[in-house]
């Protein structure tokens, strides 16, 4: 009679061989279908392997501790062995399940085949099931193995027989399970889009130099990646004067350096959004899953060049800092950033970003919005620019050579719309163009 | 997406000797198998033991019984994957019962999805931390932050699991050849921020980082 093989199963489609640890079952043992009967190793992982059928352990092919590839057989298991079946074996039996001409009602006087007891067997929790809802098990078809009642199967059951009244004819769980819509899983595409990612690799040129990529440089490429595949981005622009915050800055020189403080454009430009930042919620919030996360706190992202490299340290609730605090704060981050000083809360919680390529000299960008804020604002050079400006004295047009910016706010498309964004921007314009003096 | 399979039951368990661990293992395991309960993960502490799994050489524990015994430090031979490892107050232990039937049944994708928990992890508290081509678990520049062993018990249902330095004194481990790797460091959270961490914290971390790598 046909000996059924127990083989080094498949457990990783990169898993091509394993180690018998450990036999749980010698030759001679009675075991029941998916009973372990040995251990098997692969480098961090120990697994049972269960027998495929119900029977006796007839042959064992392989010692502990050999290595053997996947698909070697390990063992025979002599199914005729099982006192509780009838001859045939379950290899036989599988098949005529299948088959929908097997899938028909049961009634309690179909008088018990062996089919009839392999099919009563079942898992305790089923059995209890059964006895609490006084079920009987072979009313059921099974779509376990060999027509093995299931708990999936089980209450599969007592939901259709509930549905459709208790005198109603059972049905094949198999088929119901065809027609029920299954709960949407993500698809493949949504998946594959955000997992792990990867950076394609490309061919090396004989005059090239290869070098592995530093830490910060691995993580910002790995956030670059994700920040842009999470956000729909969009840019805005506005051209800011900077008249008023010079002569700001012309009058308070002296007093600042008396002080010791540190008052740079940025500062002022920190300063003003996190003001009008309190206004505008959703520029200051997260999409998280179907929800969106309006921050409680004004936590401003200063993105720093290290040259090479860059890191955004955090101005924590910067909307309760004075222009004098952001601005020594901000000098504080940056050094230490320079330094490799920043402790790691000063990296984190950041609910806006603000980035200044302008210092560099370029005159606008399009700034990638750091994954988990809704939006970044990116100063351009401010230079002096031939700008038409109305005197305020005669009320006529002229020429006029005016400190100006251009300012980029990238967002993020799903929570700020455009309008929004353009009265953030003009918000902050006239904040900035007609700056405080006592701020 | 609401499937049973999918959901995630957490179970704080504090610090809780080893043998206790296994035997609730043992328990959930087969109410996994039965499908009475759903994935769980355990987060716990253990008190100071040395653990061998299957693939262990005594010569990697470097103290005789009655130096360990003296040291309060107990000892096990498991049936899980991977070489000697050592557990105690200050690492948080994460044992996830799990069903990988139907769409995980891969090992090593297996073992590669708890690197990744692991590796968000730190990466949550600013610790870049890898996989190492040489070795499971994951690795920063001072050595290994975190450690994985598992089984996989009949039905393809997951026990042990990962162990994370967060204040772990890492002395301890010089009682070992942590997995057999010579010339490997070990690390902890703490020693890479040099500042302490809140464990709660890690735990939530953890949670999420889970639910993030298995529900997907």
């Amino acid at each position: 009679m046909a000996r059924i093989e127990v083989p080094m199963p498949q457990m990783g489609e990169s898993i091509a061989e394993g180690t018998v640890s450990k036999w749980l079952k010698q030759v001679g043992d009675t075991v029941e279908r998916d009973e372990p009967i040995l251990e098997i190793s692969t480098d961090k992982v120990d697994a049972e392997i269960p027998a495929p059928s119900a029977g006796i352990l007839v042959e064992v092919g392989v010692e502990e501790g050999e290595t053997v590839e996947v698909g070697t057989v390990l063992a025979l298991i002599d199914p005729e062995g099982i006192a509780l079946v009838d001859t045939t074996p379950d290899k036989t039996l599988e098949p005529d399940l299948a088959e929908p001409s097997l899938v028909v009602t049961r009634t309690l006087d179909v008088s018990q085949s062996a089919e009839e007891r392999l099919r009563t067997r079942s898992t305790p929790v089923v059995r209890k099931i059964a006895a609490e809802h006084g079920i009987d098990l072979a009313n059921i078809v099974g779509s376990g193995h060999a027509g093995r009642v299931t708990k999936q199967d089980i209450m599969a059951f007592m939901e259709s027989s509930g549905a459709t009244g208790a005198d109603s004819p059972t049905i094949s769980t198999a088929r119901a399970r065809d027609g029920v819509p299954i709960p949407s899983e993500p698809s493949s595409l949504w998946d594959s889009f955000y997992k792990e990612v990867q950076h394609p690799e490309y061919p090396v040129r004989p005059a090239d130099q290869v070098e592995g990529m530093d830490k910060m440089r691995r993580l910002t490429a790995e956030h670059m990646v994700i920040a842009k595949r999470i956000a729909p981005h969009v840019h805005s622009f506005i051209e800011i004067d900077f008249s008023v915050i010079d002569r700001i800055r012309t009058l308070s020189r002296s007093r600042w350096e008396a002080q010791n403080a540190r008052v740079s454009y940025t500062s002022f430009v920190a300063w003003a959004v996190s003001r009008v930042l309190r206004d505008f919620p959703m520029v200051n919030s997260v999409v998280s899953g179907n929800n969106v996360i309006y921050r409680g706190n004004v936590n401003l992202g200063m993105a720093v060049d290290l040259d090479p490299g860059l890191i955004v340290p955090v101005v924590h609730d910067a909307d309760h800092l004075g222009l004098i605090g952001i601005g020594n704060k901000i000098v504080d981050l940056a050094g230490r950033a320079r330094a490799r000083k920043l402790m790691p809360d000063e990296i984190q919680g950041a609910t806006f970003t603000i980035t200044n390529p302008g210092v560099l000299g370029t005159v606008v960008g399009l700034p990638v919005i750091p994954k988990g804020t809704s939006a970044i604002l990116g100063i351009g050079s401010i230079e002096k620019r031939v700008a038409v400006v109305t005197d305020q004295q005669t009320g006529t047009d002229v020429v006029a050579v005016r400190k100006r910016s251009l300012f980029s706010l990238g967002y993020d498309h799903r929570i700020v719309d455009g309008a929004d964004a353009a009265r953030f921007l003009s918000a902050l314009k006239e904040m900035l163009e007609s700056f405080p003096e006592d701020a | 997406m609401n499937s049973p399979h999918r959901s995630l039951a957490v179970r704080e368990l504090g610090t809780i000797e080893y043998s206790e661990a296994l035997e609730l293992q043992a328990h959930l395991i087969r109410e996994r198998r039965e499908a009475t309960i759903p994935d769980t993960i355990l987060l716990l502490e253990h008190p100071h033991v040395i653990t061998l799994g299957s693939s262990s050489d005594y010569a990697h524990v470097l103290l005789d019984a009655g130096e360990l015994e003296k040291r309060g430090i107990a000892l096990f031979e498991v049936g899980r994957g991977g070489d000697v490892t050592y557990h105690g107050p200050g690492q948080l232990v994460v044992y996830p019962i799990m069903d990988l039937k139907p769409d995980r049944k891969d090992l090593h994708r297996y073992l590669r999805d708890l690197e990744s928990v692991l590796i968000k992890v730190a990466c949550s508290f600013g610790v870049q931390a890898n996989r190492d081509p040489s070795g499971t678990g994951i690795f920063t520049e001072l050595g290994k932050l975190g450690a994985i062993g598992v089984r996989v018990s009949s039905g393809w249902i997951t026990s042990h699991g990962i162990a994370l330095n967060v204040s772990t004194k890492l002395d301890f481990f010089e009682t070992i050849i942590p997995c057999g790797i010579r010339d490997c460091g070990v690390s902890s959270l703490e020693r890479e921020l040099q500042a302490p961490v809140c464990m709660t914290e890690v735990k939530e971390c953890m949670v999420e980082s889970f639910k993030q790598v298995f529900s997907s």
